[in-house]
């Protein structure tokens, strides 16, 4: 497809440094990947409130809980896998727990790392900070979406955590969208099956709903960015109409966004279901798209996916 | 007894035997208060709240400057209790100051208790930050100091920890960003009590020189008798002076202090007192049961 392309970290940094010559309660916390996670730029227009914590994310999440105790409004970031998996127990007690208002905003996530290779591929992230009471997690679909997320939760208080990629994403969003946390978003309809996609998988999902199409399918696509609160209603109402869904993350299926969308349309409106995912294995050094489809994440799974989910419908 | 240090106390006005003396009462009170509440509870961690007992009540009955008024102001002196474990001193002191009603000590651990096996910031009326795994409070310490003083507010940041906590990487962490940010209002002062669960401090994870480490981190390091009211006041007096970097305080206390039984006794880190130790430690503590 025709895409034009745009990084999330750019406009991640771009939306703090906004951010910051609004709101000066906002203070910036990094782990020596303030390049890579785009933190500099706040840091260089603001170097009075950047804190480079050096390489230890730990230390970082207990000094953004105390910045917040202080009454400031903290973003904290780093890799996606250090911020999540490093620092999970001071996430869980020293951020979540106290209620306090870090916003934990995480670059390189999943397989797109690429050559960094399986250490630096989280594929659970979303689990991990999913299963952390209230927490809310968001996963923009690109880099416009990732800069209105960054200034909608700026005004709401509380932990958050956002999911973002190392790779430039195709722009999926509509310009003028209203990023509403907790609100999925329609992006395509269509009432044979519903592709639900999450992060970068929302263009794959669209990719895929092309070719679904030129076989004659009609088929409604879901920009599922926030993961919680999950939005039941657009899910059910996309089940309810469709008969029929596919999820796509760029996440281990195990306890990923397949598995909620699953949990919440037993309890709502159940319907056959399939998921594309990572399958519960580690991955490997490798290009981007060459690792999307080794691992099954490219538009060519949601379509089997999509043509064997309708065949189970009734 | 007097004063057996050789150092004027800089900050602290009207210092003489009858405010040492009233806090010393006033520690014994708020031990007699950890051990009800932990009997009342059935379980609990006796052994480093009362070998921080003294600490405690200095800090909040003379040095800090607080009120359950100024509960949610910045512009007021924070504690930090990196120890979560010894939430029962912590919340003996808070009911002291008026913070929520003495009678709800003994609720400590009870189901709907705003009383926390751990100190909890969104349940307890004081608590500024919810603490229990180990390791992590002198980085919100950290935190909190560096907020202070972006918005202008010269005010001390008070973290108390164990010594078992030392084997942590956070603290390390921590102690290396607060010296390279020149955190001069934090003061951190370890408990000292050289005895964690599975036994002595040095036979599990040997600490010493305790206080090198935190030197050669760049820290202003003193020392201390922790369970000597006049060396407590004295010592955090020099600290709150200091200026160019953080201080630690390595506190030298006794586990178990003010019980016969339960002192030095790793037995008593994390058990409640029987019927008849509850009767005898009430006593030895001139109190009634």
């Amino acid at each position: 497809m025709n895409w034009s392309y745009d990084s999330q970290r750019k406009n991640y940094g771009k939306a703090l440094v906004e951010l910051g010559k609004t709101r000066k309660d906002i203070v910036v916390l990094d782990a020596d990947l303030s390049g890579s996670t785009r933190t500099a730029e706040f840091g260089k227009a603001f170097p009075e409130r950047f804190f480079n914590c050096g390489i230890a994310e730990q230390n970082m999440m207990g000094t953004a809980a105390g910045l917040a105790v202080g009454g400031m409004t903290v973003f904290a970031s780093s890799f996606a896998v250090f911020a999540t998996g490093r620092a999970y127990d001071q996430v869980r007690q020293s951020i979540a727990y106290p209620n306090l208002n870090v916003k934990i905003v995480a670059s390189h996530a999943g397989i797109t790392v690429g050559g960094d290779g399986a250490s630096h591929q989280t594929m659970e992230d979303i689990a991990l900070m999913n299963a952390i009471p209230n927490m809310t997690v968001i996963v923009p679909a690109d880099g416009p979406e990732t800069y209105r997320a960054i200034k909608a939760i700026a005004d709401r208080p509380g932990p958050c955590y956002v999911r973002m990629g190392r790779s430039d994403v195709p722009i999926v969003t509509p310009k003028d969208d209203h990023f509403q946390v907790g609100k999925a978003s329609v992006l395509r309809d269509g009432s044979d099956v519903a592709l639900v996609g999450t992060g970068q998988m929302v263009a794959v999902c669209l990719e895929a709903a092309e070719t679904l199409a030129a076989k004659g399918v009609s088929v409604r696509v879901v920009d599922l960015s926030t993961i919680k609160p999950l939005d039941t209603i657009t899910l059910s109402k996309a089940a309810r109409d469709c008969g029929a869904v596919v999820t796509a993350e760029e996440h281990n299926i195990v306890s990923g966004v397949g598995t909620l969308v699953a949990a919440a349309l037993a309890e709502s409106y159940p319907v056959p279901m399939e998921r594309v995912g990572m399958q519960d294995v580690f991955g490997q050094s490798g290009e981007s798209d060459e690792l999307m489809r080794e691992y099954g994440m490219s538009a060519k799974e949601v379509v089997a996916a999509a043509i064997k989910v309708m065949e189970r419908k009734k | 007894m007097g004063n057996p240090h050789p150092f004027r106390c800089f900050t602290l006005h009207d210092l003489n035997e009858k405010t040492v003396k009233e806090l010393e009462k006033k520690a014994e009170l708020l031990r007699r208060h950890v051990i009800r509440m932990i009997h009342a509870a059935g379980s609990g961690h006796p052994g480093g709240s009362l070998s921080s007992a003294d600490i405690v009540t200095a800090l909040f009955f003379e040095i800090m400057d607080h009120s359950p008024e100024s509960g949610s102001s910045l512009d007021r002196d924070h504690f930090i209790l990196s120890k979560g474990h010894a939430a029962p001193i912590y919340y003996a002191a808070l009911a002291e100051c008026g913070y929520f009603p003495t009678e709800e000590l003994i609720t400590l651990r009870k189901l709907h208790s705003r009383l926390q096996g751990h100190p909890s910031r969104v349940k307890t009326p004081g608590v500024e930050m919810s603490t229990g795994s180990l390791g992590q409070g002198l980085s919100v310490a950290n935190g909190l100091a560096l907020a202070l003083r972006l918005q202008g507010l010269d005010r001390k940041v008070f973290c108390l920890c164990g010594d078992g906590e030392m084997a942590e990487g956070q603290i390390w962490e921590a102690a290396m960003f607060a010296a390279h940010n020149h955190l001069e209002n934090v003061i951190c002062i370890i408990d000292r009590n050289g005895l964690q669960i599975d036994g002595r401090t040095e036979e599990i994870m040997a600490l010493e020189p305790l206080g090198d480490k935190w030197r050669s981190f760049g820290w202003n390091v003193l020392f201390m008798d922790g369970n000597d009211m006049w060396q407590v006041l004295d010592t955090v007096g020099m600290a709150m002076e200091h200026r160019g970097s953080p201080t630690v305080i390595v506190a030298k206390t006794v586990k178990g202090k003010g019980v016969s039984f339960m002192e030095n006794n790793v037995g008593f880190h994390g058990k409640a007192p029987n019927d008849k130790e509850y009767e005898q430690a009430m006593r030895e503590l001139g109190g009634s049961p």
